[in-house]
C-alpha cells in the first residue's frame, strides 16, 4: 500500500527558514526566509551579488546553509534522491560538446522516476529536429534551449531557473519567456531568479526582492511598483552630479547633457534643497519612476529613508 | 518515510549504466584525448622496445610490454579522472549534475569504469603489438595474468587522478596532470628499465606509486627487482587508492558550491 506522508501534501515546494549563508568576510544571504507557493511563478530579483544564485543553490541542496534550514517538499535538498521533483537550470557556460542532444536529455531522464517522455520534452523545449545534433554545434539560444530541456527532462513539480535569459537575444528571450508562462499554466511551480525586473514583471506571480542578502520587499509586481514610491526630478543646475549624490535623499544622481537627472523617495525636501542652494536653477521636471527606480529606491541604503 | 514510499521507483542501475556508456562516448569522439591515451604508450613500446635493434631486442619487447602498460593505464586514469573533472567543474556542469537526483557516486564511478575501458583497449593495442612485431611469445595464463594486473592497477590512480581533478583549476589541470605523470613514470623506471637509471634516483624511485605499479606488472613476467616483494608493491598501490581518495573527499568539499566564470 503506498501511503502519502502528510508533509509532502501540505509541504511548500521550497522554503527557507532563517538561512544564513558566508562566504568568508561576504555575507551572501544574511537570514532569509522565502517560502515559494505550490503553483506560483516566484522571481526572485537582485541585483549581482544581492544573494539570488545563494538561495537558489541552498535549495538545490548543492550548498548547506551555515544556519537556519533549506527544504524542498519538506525535505532536505541535500539528499540526492529528494531532489527527484525538481528540475533546474543553472547559469554554466558548456556541457559536454561531443554528446548529442537527445543523449543528454536520455541521460538526463534516466535519474528521475517519471521523466517527461522525450518527444514531448523535445517539442516544449522547442528542440524538434536536433536530436542528433552534437551540444558543441548549437547556437547560443539553442544551447539554452537544451539547458531549459535538461531541468526539464524530470517532469519536475519546482521548476528553478537561476538567470535563464542571461545573454539571450531578445527573440529567444521571449520564446523561453512563453514556455515557462505554458509551464506555469500547467500547474508547475516555478522559482526563478532574474535582475530584469522586466522578466520579473512579465512571469512573476511574485516577486521576492532581494539586496544584500536580504528581503528588501515581497509581492505582486504591481505591489513592488507601489511600494517604490522613487520618482525623478531633472534640472539644469551649475551643481554638479557627484555633489548631488552625496546629498541625502539622493538614490543615484546621473549628469543628462546640461541637465542632471536624481532619483529619490522624498521629492519635496530635495526640491526645496535644490532651489535655495541653486537659485538660478531652471527646467525643473518631477516624473514618476519606472520599475528600474523603483528597484533602485528599494534597494538603497536606509540612509534615504531616514532623510525622507 | 522514504521516498520511494510515494513516487514510482527510478531504475538506479540503469542510471550508472547511461552515465558510464555516456562518458565513454563523450571522450571517444574527442581525438585529442583518444589520441594520446591510447597511441602515447604504444609509441614508445614500438621504439624503444623493438624499433631499435640489439642483442637484448627479445628481453625489451617483453620488459617494457609491463611498464609502458603501466605508463598507458596511469595516464589513462589521470587524464579520465582528473581532466574530466576538473574542466566539468570549470564548466559548472559538475555543479548542474549536483543539482539532479543523480547519486554522485554513478558521476565518480563512470569516469573510473570508462578509465578502465580506455586502460582495457590500451592494453589490447599494446598486447597485439608485443605478440606480433615484437615476437613476444608468453603462456596464455601470463597474458591474462600481467592483463589483469594492468587494468587493475588503474584504480590507484583513477583515486589520484580523482584528487587532482578537485586541485587543479579547470585550465590547467592537463598542465599539472602532466608534470606530475611524466616525471614519476621516468623516475619510476616506466620509460627505461629501472636499474638503467643513476643510483641515486633508483632510491627515490621506491617512494613512487608508479614504481610499485611497474614492479607488479614486471613480477607477472619474471622481471621484477631483485629484493622486492609483491606484498610491498600492493600495499604501496593500495596506501595510495586510500591517500587519492581521502585527498578527493577533503577537496570535494572544499569545492562545494564553487562556481567559475
Amino acid at each position: 500500500m503506498r501511503i502519502e506522508p502528510i508533509e509532502s501534501k501540505s509541504a511548500p515546494p521550497a522554503e527557507l527558514l532563517g538561512a544564513v549563508k558566508r562566504y568568508g568576510a561576504v555575507t551572501a544571504l544574511a537570514g532569509v526566509d522565502l517560502r515559494v507557493r505550490r503553483g506560483e511563478v516566484l522571481a526572485l530579483l537582485g541585483p549581482n551579488g544581492a544573494g539570488k544564485t545563494t538561495a537558489v543553490q541552498l535549495l538545490l541542496g548543492l550548498l548547506p546553509p551555515d544556519a537556519g534550514t533549506a527544504r524542498v517538499f519538506g525535505r532536505d535538498p541535500r539528499r540526492p534522491a529528494n531532489r527527484v521533483r525538481l528540475g533546474a537550470m543553472l547559469q554554466i557556460s558548456k556541457v559536454p560538446e561531443t554528446l548529442r542532444v537527445g543523449e543528454h536529455l536520455r541521460l538526463a531522464a534516466s535519474y528521475y522516476p517519471a521523466p517527461l517522455p522525450l518527444a514531448e520534452l523535445v517539442a516544449v523545449a522547442g528542440l524538434a529536429g536536433l536530436e542528433e545534433r552534437p551540444f558543441g554545434k548549437l547556437s547560443g539560444g539553442q544551447r539554452q534551449r537544451v539547458l531549459f530541456a535538461l531541468a526539464l527532462a524530470g517532469g519536475p513539480d519546482l521548476l528553478v531557473l537561476d538567470e535563464p535569459t542571461a545573454g539571450l537575444d531578445v527573440e529567444t528571450r521571449r520564446s523561453l519567456w512563453t514556455a515557462i508562462r505554458r509551464l506555469a499554466d500547467g500547474g508547475r511551480t516555478v522559482l526563478l531568479t532574474t535582475h530584469y525586473l522586466e522578466e520579473a514583471d512579465a512571469l512573476a506571480d511574485r516577486i521576492v526582492l532581494l539586496g544584500g542578502g536580504r528581503i528588501l520587499a515581497d509581492g505582486t509586481p504591481a505591489e513592488i511598483k507601489a511600494r517604490a514610491r522613487g520618482r525623478r526630478v531633472r534640472c539644469v543646475t551649475v551643481l554638479p552630479a557627484a555633489e548631488l549624490a552625496a546629498w541625502p535623499g539622493v538614490i543615484a544622481a546621473r549628469q543628462e547633457g546640461a541637465a542632471v537627472e536624481l532619483l529619490t523617495a522624498a521629492v519635496e525636501p530635495l526640491v526645496a534643497r535644490l532651489l535655495a542652494r541653486d537659485p538660478g536653477l531652471r527646467d525643473l521636471e518631477v516624473s514618476g519612476a519606472g520599475l528600474e527606480e523603483a528597484f533602485l529606491v528599494l534597494t538603497a541604503p536606509a540612509e534615504s529613508e531616514v532623510a525622507a | 518515510m522514504s521516498a520511494a514510499a510515494i513516487l514510482p521507483r527510478r531504475n538506479v542501475s540503469r542510471i550508472y549504466a547511461l552515465e558510464a556508456k555516456y562518458e565513454f562516448l563523450k571522450l571517444w569522439r574527442i581525438p585529442a584525448f583518444v589520441l594520446p591515451t591510447l597511441g602515447y604508450a604504444p609509441v614508445f613500446y614500438l621504439l624503444f622496445g623493438f624499433a631499435i635493434k640489439g642483442p637484448d631486442r627479445a628481453l625489451r619487447a617483453v620488459y617494457l610490454l609491463a611498464t609502458y602498460g603501466a605508463f598507458g593505464v596511469i595516464g589513462a586514469a589521470l587524464f579520465c579522472l582528473g581532466n574530466g573533472v576538473a574542466t566539468e567543474r570549470g564548466q559548472g556542469w559538475m555543479l548542474w549534475k549536483r543539482s539532479t537526483p543523480m547519486p554522485t557516486s554513478a558521476y565518480l564511478a563512470a569516469k573510473a569504469a570508462v578509465a578502465l575501458a580506455f586502460a582495457s583497449i590500451l592494453v589490447a593495442v599494446l598486447f597485439t603489438l608485443g605478440a606480433t612485431l615484437g615476437g613476444v611469445r608468453l603462456p596464455l595464463a601470463t597474458w591474462a595474468e600481467l592483463a589483469a594486473v594492468l587494468i587493475a592497477g588503474a584504480i590507484p590512480f583513477c583515486a589520484v587522478g580523482l584528487a587532482l581533478g578537485y586541485l587543479a583549476g579547470p585550465n590547467s589541470a592537463p598542465a599539472v596532470i602532466n608534470l606530475i605523470y611524466l616525471p614519476a613514470s621516468l623516475l619510476s623506471g616506466l620509460w627505461l628499465p629501472i636499474h638503467m637509471l643513476p643510483r641515486v634516483l633508483q632510491n627515490v624511485a621506491v617512494w613512487l606509486p608508479p614504481y610499485h605499479f611497474g614492479q607488479l606488472a614486471l613480477r607477472v613476467l619474471g622481471l621484477a627487482r631483485e629484493g622486492g616483494s609483491g606484498w610491498v608493491d600492493a600495499a604501496a598501490l593500495a596506501a595510495t587508492a586510500v591517500a587519492g581518495l581521502a585527498a578527493a573527499a577533503v577537496l570535494m568539499r572544499r569545492d562545494d558550491g564553487r562556481t567559475y566564470g
